[in-house]
This record gives structure tokens, sequence and C-alpha cells, in this order.
């Protein structure tokens, strides 16, 4: 248990096909820390992070999660491990307001004969969490339609954080949004490292991945290229390794 | 927001029956409405349910039809009215099962299995019936469609408990709030660990369960089972879902909404009857209130 890796992913392989995704991966991640991973288009970003989250399951290879081997076969297990996904397209509701989108799937109910939803609690616990992660949304009733980008990026990531996950996968959380709403998603990526959880930052924009993380993953063509530490390199050597 | 242009809609027609005709706003009209209205609104509630999953009901006329023809046969065989209405219903849920099973597992669009349905259901409605309808009921089974509670007839009672309890659940329960985020965005229903399959058969079993409802309340009234009854109530009943401002893309009203469009399709219904319209004509003016209403709708909202 005295392992200093949350996360690691030793020889990972995957084909569609004909078609080689991955080779030979090995991915590892610190405790709170915040890893970058990039690569061009196809690069295998995505399948990697299936992997992670159950929608895929490696050809070949083992993970270690907390100490543990794991088989992830499905989005559930990973679920129960501590790892939360936050999508480019927010993944919530828009039609629900907040409270109802941060416990969508795992609702607080009364215990009596007809469990109805205990609203009130949830609202207050939803206000608490956009406290603790200090989102700046002045009524929670508000449905998710009517919030700016920013603001619904922020409560995807607070849905995210209220499982208390271990890990978090942010794939290109700032692709859709506002150039004045991607720090504040950038500060909440920080604030979620302050508070423990290890993230693995997915994304084009290099200057995001600078700002964040402590290292930085470079894959190509499926293979992993290198890992650099963030504060040791640059933007003009990171894209070398991308594309060279 | 949305309902109010509704509400304002609603009262306007009253007060212009109410000038126009001076038979239209006396208490025994107004239960009449209420009266003629429930059959469609009871339906009109499972239905919220389905549109609120952004989906669609074809086939709940000739479930009507087919629940009827079978609790008439029923209560024909001797049958306790408790039975009847037992089997009745579990017959409906029966045929919104299987709707809602071939949409969510065989993945096609409910616009499609539930047409098959409406033809499905009808034809045995004709077959168990051999085109013929089966009438004449004893007074226990007419009680439902004939009698009171409390002063009220009974098809209100049974129309308003049915508002009460889905609009309970709508608001209150997991089931409620599933129903809605689906509409919403299903993709996102799943990635929350939820088996949306699940929550939206339950939606389909439940317009099936109200339109057996209907049904009872149907036969009953008319003291005859018709396989041919029913036909054409799918565009009153989604009419009134739509009309009472739940969006046919899913996630978006609610069961008081649908309350109020299917007391507006009755009141005009009704109005148009007192003021000695031709039927010709209201079929015409029915369809005009109906876009005119989603026309607004949408204008409001752009």
């Amino acid at each position: 248990m005295a392992n200093n890796y949350l996360l690691e992913m030793k020889n990972i392989h995957k084909s569609f096909g004909g078609i080689k995704a991955l080779i030979g991966v090995d991915l590892d991640l610190r405790r709170g820390e915040v890893l970058g991973l990039v690569g061009d288009n196809a690069a295998g970003k995505s399948t990697l992070m299936k992997i992670l989250s159950g929608a895929y399951y490696a050809d070949k290879g083992r993970i270690f999660f907390d100490g543990k081997e794991v088989h992830i076969t499905n989005p559930r297990i990973s679920k129960y491990l501590g790892i939360e996904m936050v999508y480019q397209n927010f993944a919530l509701c828009p039609n629900l307001d907040v409270p109802s989108n941060l416990f969508l799937g795992r609702e607080l109910t009364t215990q009596s004969f007809f469990s109805f939803l205990r609203k009130r609690r949830m609202e207050k616990e939803a206000v608490k969490v956009l406290h603790r992660l200090k989102i700046d949304i002045q009524n929670p009733r508000e449905i998710i339609d009517r919030l700016s980008g920013g603001q619904q990026q922020a409560v995807a990531i607070g849905k995210a954080v209220s499982f208390n996950p271990k890990l978090v996968i942010m794939d290109e959380p700032t692709a859709n949004l506002a150039l004045v709403e991607i720090d504040k998603v950038l500060d909440l990526t920080v604030r979620l490292k302050e508070h423990g959880i290890s993230i693995i930052f997915i994304s084009h924009r290099l200057d995001d991945v600078f700002t964040v993380s402590d290292r930085i993953f470079v894959l190509k063509h499926g293979v992993k290229v290198d890992v650099r530490e963030t504060a040791n390199t640059n933007k003009d050597e990171i894209v070398r390794l991308m594309f060279m | 927001m949305r309902r109010y242009g509704i509400v304002v809609g609603f009262i306007t027609v009253v007060i212009v029956l109410s000038i126009l005709s001076p038979a239209f706003l006396t208490v025994t009209n107004l239960l009449n409405i209420l009266r003629q209205t429930s059959i469609h609104g009871i339906m009109a509630v499972g239905m919220t349910f389905v549109i609120l999953t952004a989906g669609i009901d074809l086939s709940v006329g000739s479930v009507l039809a087919l629940t009827g023809i079978l609790c008439a046969g029923f209560e024909h065989a001797g049958w306790s009215l408790f039975y009847i209405v037992v089997v009745t219903l579990i017959i409906g849920c029966g045929a919104g099962l299987i709707n809602g099973l071939i949409i969510t597992k065989g993945r096609v669009t409910p616009f499609v299995v539930t047409l098959g349905m409406m033809s499905v259901a009808r034809g045995l409605a004709l077959i168990y019936s051999g085109g013929y309808p089966i009438s004449g009921f004893g007074d226990s089974f007419r009680f439902i469609g004939a009698g009171y509670v409390f002063k009220l007839p009974l098809p209100i009672v049974i129309f308003f408990f049915t508002l009460i309890v889905a609009a309970v659940v709508l608001r209150n329960t997991k089931l409620g709030r599933y129903i809605y985020a689906i509409g919403g965005n299903e993709e996102t229903v799943r990635l929350s660990g939820i088996n949306s399959d699940t929550y939206k058969t339950i939606a389909y079993v439940f317009s099936g369960l109200t339109s057996a409802l209907g049904a009872i309340v149907l036969t009953s009234r008319l003291n005859a089972g018709e396989p041919i009854a029913g036909t054409g109530y799918e565009l009153d009943v989604i009419a009134s879902v739509v009309i009472g401002g739940t969006s046919l893309m899913g996630g978006r009203g609610g069961v008081l909404g649908t309350f109020i469009g299917a007391m507006l399709i009755g009141t005009i219904n009704n109005g148009m009857n007192l003021l000695g319209i031709s039927s010709y004509f209201q079929l015409v003016a029915k369809g005009l209130i109906i876009i005119g209403a989603v026309l607004l709708d949408r204008l409001r909202e752009e």
C-alpha cells in the first residue's frame, strides 16, 4: 500500500480489426498528480482512457490501481474503483437543475416504503460541493441549459468529484469553452489536485496542459513516446515529440 | 413559463364560450366536460411519461379497444369486478411492455413499434369479438362509468387520482427524475450508471396501463365493448400532452400541463357542440388549434 503510484498500466495492447490502436503502452500516475496526456488525433489517447473507464477492454496488458491488479470489464467497475470521467461535451442533462445532475444515478431518498427523493437535502449537499470547489453559480435550481459553458463544465467536474473519486480523467474539458471560461476550468482542475485527487488531463491545447500538469505523457501512433516533467520541458520539445 | 400561455388560452376559451352560450357555464355542463375529458385525460397522463422520454405511443387507441373488448368479455363470462379490472390492467401493461422491450432491446424507433402495435391490437380486438360489440353489463361493472363518489362522477375521480399519482411520481421519485433525465440526455443517464432501458420501458408500460384504465371506464360508460372504439384517440391524446406544454423532444413538461391541455380540447369540443357547429368543421377547428398552440409555444421560446 505504500506504493507511490495510484495507477500503473503495463504493456497495454488494443487492436480494432487490423488496426493497432495501442502497442505496449506503459503509463503510471502518482498520487495527487496531474498528468497531461497529449498526442495527435488517432494517437490512441481516447482508447487508452476508455480502457480505464471500462468502455473497452485491453487485448493484452495489466492494470494496477491503488496497489491491486484490476480488471475493468465494464464502466461500473471503473466507477466502483473511484475513476470518474469528465467529457468535452459536459455529459449533463440540460433540462435538469444542478442538484439533479450532481446526484444523477445516486439520488438520496427516504427510507419509507415509497422512496421519495430528498430534494432539499440534495440541494444542500449540492451547494456544499459548489462551495467547496468555489464554483460560482448563484441559483443551483437553475437548469443546466441556462448556465454558461464554463459553469456547465464546472458542474460536470463537480459531478465527477462528488462521487469522491481517486482519479478523474478529463477528456478535452476546455474544448468547447470560450477563452475567459477556460481559466476557470483550469483553476478548478488545480483545486481538485489540492483535494488529493489524481488527474489525467487530455487536451489539444498545450497551454492548458502546461498550466495544470506536473508531467506530460506523449503518445504517438499508439506508442508511448516519452514522459517529461512539465517544469523541465517546453512546448517546442513536446510538439517535436508529438509529431517527429 | 411554458404553462402560462396554455392557462391563458384555456381561460380565454372558457370566457368566450360563456358569452356565446348561456348553457356553457353551468355546473352540470362543467362536470359533463370533465367526464367527457376523463377518458382521453387518463390516457394522456400515460402518454406524458412516454413523450417526456422523447418517445411516442401511437397504439393507445387500439390498446384501449383491445382491453375494452376483453373486459367486456370477462364481464359476460361472469368474472367479479375485481378480476375484470386487475386482469384488464395487466393486459394493458403487457401491451406496453411489448412496446417498451422492442423499442429498447430491439432498438427500433418508438414510432414504428407502436404503429405496428396499433394494428396488432386493433386486429386482436376484431378477432376476439368477431367484429361485433359486446354489450349489456351488470350493475357492479356499470358503476365505474355511471357511478358517483362524493357527488363526483367516478370517471372524474379516477382521472384525478391518475393525475395526482403521476404528478407525485414525476416530481418526487427516482423513476420520475430518470424519465426527465432520459428525455434530456439519454447518454448521460447511461454514463451515470442508470439502466435507461428499464425506465424507458416503464414509461410504455404506464401508457399501456392508462389505456386499459381508460378502456374500463369507456366500456362501462357505453355499456358496451366495441372493437372499433378508440379509433383516432391517439391524436387527441398526443394533442392534449403537446398543447399542455410537454415537448415532443422530451425532458420538458408535466402532467399538470397535460390536464389543462386535455381540458382545453374537451372544452372546445363541448363548446362547438353547444354552438351547433358541424362536426366536420369541428375537426378542422381542432386541428388548427393544435397547430396554433404548438406554434405559439415555439415562437415564445425564440
